[in-house]
């Protein structure tokens, strides 16, 4: 399917997913003698939505934040402020089989699909474990549905007697796909799922995962370093720097009429493969600072060649404008903003 | 002071004379490649019995150019560069094969000879510099020994151009860096002391193995923009291994596909970009996700590569090409000239031999 084509969202009507002024801080080193503790920031104050059959790309680079937003979402990770809301209904006040419930309509596809399946089960007990918590079929039915799921993800409903290593990176990274879909969830966070894999496989499971989408109607949270990756699969982008989402708009606005800095530099130092050369352009200089410790004002005036006096003081909301297009930038606001 | 920074920057003026040269010679046709490898072979010891990981390799790089190497894993393009510098563990062995640098077959060498041929003619640079740093000395005590160890200069001379080759990469405030340990420095600042200490004795040939795969985008940026700089500034040629098509098509020259232990296709960068030759090239292509060209959906390459205990008979792509027919399974083709500068080992390549053009790599020699 066309990443394009699929943007026929809902007009009207609630999102399936919404994060609401969402953040997470981890203490990272408790003061000797009871003095002030030292927090990493991972998330701060981030509110966004995904709509179903909808995929919310998040780019970002490391420490930005990407992957603890994708864990809060969930709730794998308690959040230190903020809430989400799924269908409607508010994780935070429901009360404990309320959510395991709720948990079989929200899964997670991690990176490595070596480290994140159970080398001593056999293939059809790790697609079944779901299945079996939950208590969605027994004995012959079960085995049916999971050799439909393995179908489904292109592999064989024998494999389900064979063990991980047994199978290549692509293989392995379907079982993990083939598992966070047994359970019927609506809701998928992909963390970096094609990361591991060789270029060849790559496009493979990028093609299986719109299909997937497709035919299920499911919603994706895509979470990539890779900005390719995540320009072709998504319909929306949010761009992440040091917890903080930067700027959020449709697929092709952001690529055409990036406005903040960062994304700005982030897109131009992507190198692109073609003919006509395209070399990556640094257009940042230095790190990004730590999340120990980000600066005041806007976190990205340290590397910004556009920063002011206001930027080192005064941090910048991310405001929409136009077509939805938000930025949280005092240089270039969003048009209409 | 300023004297040292003077003798580690006379690099920089013999540098400017080397690239001149090499612009003659990679834009003229003919002259003497820095590095000639030639049919090379290497084969492991595994518990399934013996697995050729490179099995007749054969490239050169011109002085002064980028040859990008270009595979995915267990294609050989890691075993091919530390072959070239007898780096391969005791599993490997090289079977056959010659590495040619400035007349010398460095697979002939005595390993006295070869060790000033590493680091001293042909540096190395890898994936993750936090490896390859030691954690318990300053990166200037580490510069400082690679210099020692290549060239005849004092401690105190050594420093200062220890202070000097951080400048040269870009690393601000030198003098206080130089006291810094691994561990007090960002990855993409580490990745730089790499390329310092690699650069410190002037190399001819620079390997870099990956050398921005481990690093954010923004960062990977400034590294490649940083190797590009001094490359052209010291004159020497690179050997660019990567997994990255996006890279090699703006950093390399020459671009060598590899494929399951072999070369499947050679050609001058932009050629193989508009009109890859090789199927498998052309497929590569074809599953690149893109920024700036929308694609419905992506080419997929159906199966995986070969397990290298088991090859297909024929052509080691032929199980996963579109358009393999019956020769394929029979005949193992060879890498043949196609074109000036471009070669191809496909019995069908998309771009069709030039009339007359030799039938072997050997008869073009």
């Amino acid at each position: 399917m066309s990443a394009a084509t699929a943007a026929a969202r809902p007009l009207a009507g609630r999102p399936l997913v919404e994060a609401r002024g969402l953040s997470k801080r981890f203490p990272v080193r408790a003061g000797v003698f009871g003095g002030a503790r030292e927090f990493v920031h991972a998330v701060t104050d981030v509110s966004l939505t995904v709509d179903a059959g909808e995929t919310l790309g998040v780019v970002g680079e490391s420490g930005s934040g990407k992957s603890t937003l994708g864990r809060l979402l969930l709730r794998l990770l308690e959040p230190t402020a903020g809430e989400v809301v799924f269908d409607g209904r508010r994780l935070a006040d429901l009360p404990r089989r309320d959510l395991r419930r709720l948990r079989r309509e929200m899964q997670i596809v991690f990176q490595d699909p070596y480290g994140s399946l159970d080398a001593r089960m056999r293939v059809g007990a790790i697609v079944a474990e779901g299945i079996e918590i939950h208590r969605l079929a027994r004995g012959a039915e079960k085995r049916a549905l999971v050799a439909r799921l393995l179908e489904e993800v292109g592999l064989s409903p024998d494999h389900a007697r064979r063990y991980p290593h047994e199978f290549s990176g692509g293989q392995r990274q379907r079982v993990g796909i083939a598992r966070a879909l047994a359970l019927g969830p609506r809701f998928l966070v992909l963390d970096e799922p094609v990361s591991a894999l060789d270029v060849s496989i790559q496009a493979q499971v990028i093609n299986l995962l719109a299909d997937l989408q497709e035919r299920r109607g499911l919603a994706y949270l895509f979470v990539s370093h890779d900005l390719r990756v995540v320009a072709h699969l998504s319909h929306r982008i949010a761009v992440m720097y040091l917890g903080r989402i930067v700027e959020l708009a449709e697929r092709d606005r952001l690529l055409a009429a990036p406005r903040h800095p960062y994304t700005r530099a982030l897109l131009a130092a992507v190198p692109e493969p073609a003919a006509e050369p395209h070399p990556a352009v640094a257009a940042v200089a230095g790190d990004p600072p730590s999340p120990l410790a980000p600066p005041a004002g806007c976190a990205f005036h340290p590397r910004c060649p556009f920063a002011e006096a206001r930027c080192r003081t005064e941090r910048p909301e991310l405001v929409a404008g136009a077509g939805g297009h938000a930025v949280a930038c005092h240089v270039f606001p969003a048009d209409g903003a | 002071m300023s004297g040292a920074a003077g003798t580690a920057f006379d690099a920089g003026t013999r540098g400017a004379a080397a690239s001149e040269r090499a612009d003659e010679r990679s834009a003229g046709a003919a002259g003497d490649p820095l590095l000639d490898v030639r049919d090379l072979a290497v084969a492991f010891e595994t518990p399934r019995g013996t697995v050729r990981a490179v099995d007749g390799v054969s490239f050169a790089i011109a002085r002064g150019a980028t040859l990008g190497l270009v595979g995915e894993s267990g294609s050989g393009k890691s075993v091919t560069s530390l072959a070239i510098l007898r780096l391969l563990d005791e599993s490997a062995r090289i079977l056959r094969g010659e590495v040619w640098l400035e007349g010398r077959n460095l697979l002939e060498l005595p390993e006295s000879e070869l060790r000033e041929v590493r680091g001293g003619r042909i540096a190395m640079i890898f994936q993750e510099p936090s490896t390859s740093l030691d954690p318990v000395f300053t990166v200037g005590s580490q510069i400082v020994e690679a210099i020692r160890l290549h060239r005849p200069v004092g401690r105190r001379a050594a420093w200062a151009e220890a202070v000097e080759a951080l400048r040269m990469v870009e690393i601000p405030d030198p003098e206080r860096r130089v006291r810094s340990y691994p561990h007090e420095l960002s990855g993409g600042m580490k990745q730089r002391v790499m390329i310092a200490i690699a650069l410190s004795c002037r190399p001819a040939l620079l390997i870099a193995d990956e050398p921005t795969t481990a690093l954010d985008v923004t960062i990977q940026a400034q590294v490649l923009a940083l190797l590009r700089d001094l490359k052209q500034r010291l004159g020497m040629s690179m050997m660019l291994i990567t997994h990255d098509l996006g890279v090699v098509a703006n950093e390399a020259d020459e671009v060598a596909i590899l494929y399951a232990g072999r070369i499947v296709e050679r050609a001058p960068v932009r050629e193989l970009f508009r009109a890859p030759a090789h199927p498998y090239t052309a497929a590569l292509l074809q599953s690149l996700p893109r920024l700036r060209e929308r694609r419905s959906r992506l080419v997929a390459i159906p199966g995986v590569v070969p397990d290298p205990a088991r090859l297909p008979s024929g052509c080691r792509f032929r199980d996963r090409c579109p358009i393999a027919r019956e020769r394929c399974a029979a005949e193992d083709p060879v890498l043949r000239p196609i074109a000036a500068d471009r070669l191809v080992a496909c019995h069908f390549p998309a771009v069709e031999p030039a009339p007359g053009a030799p039938a072997r790599l050997e008869d073009a020699r």
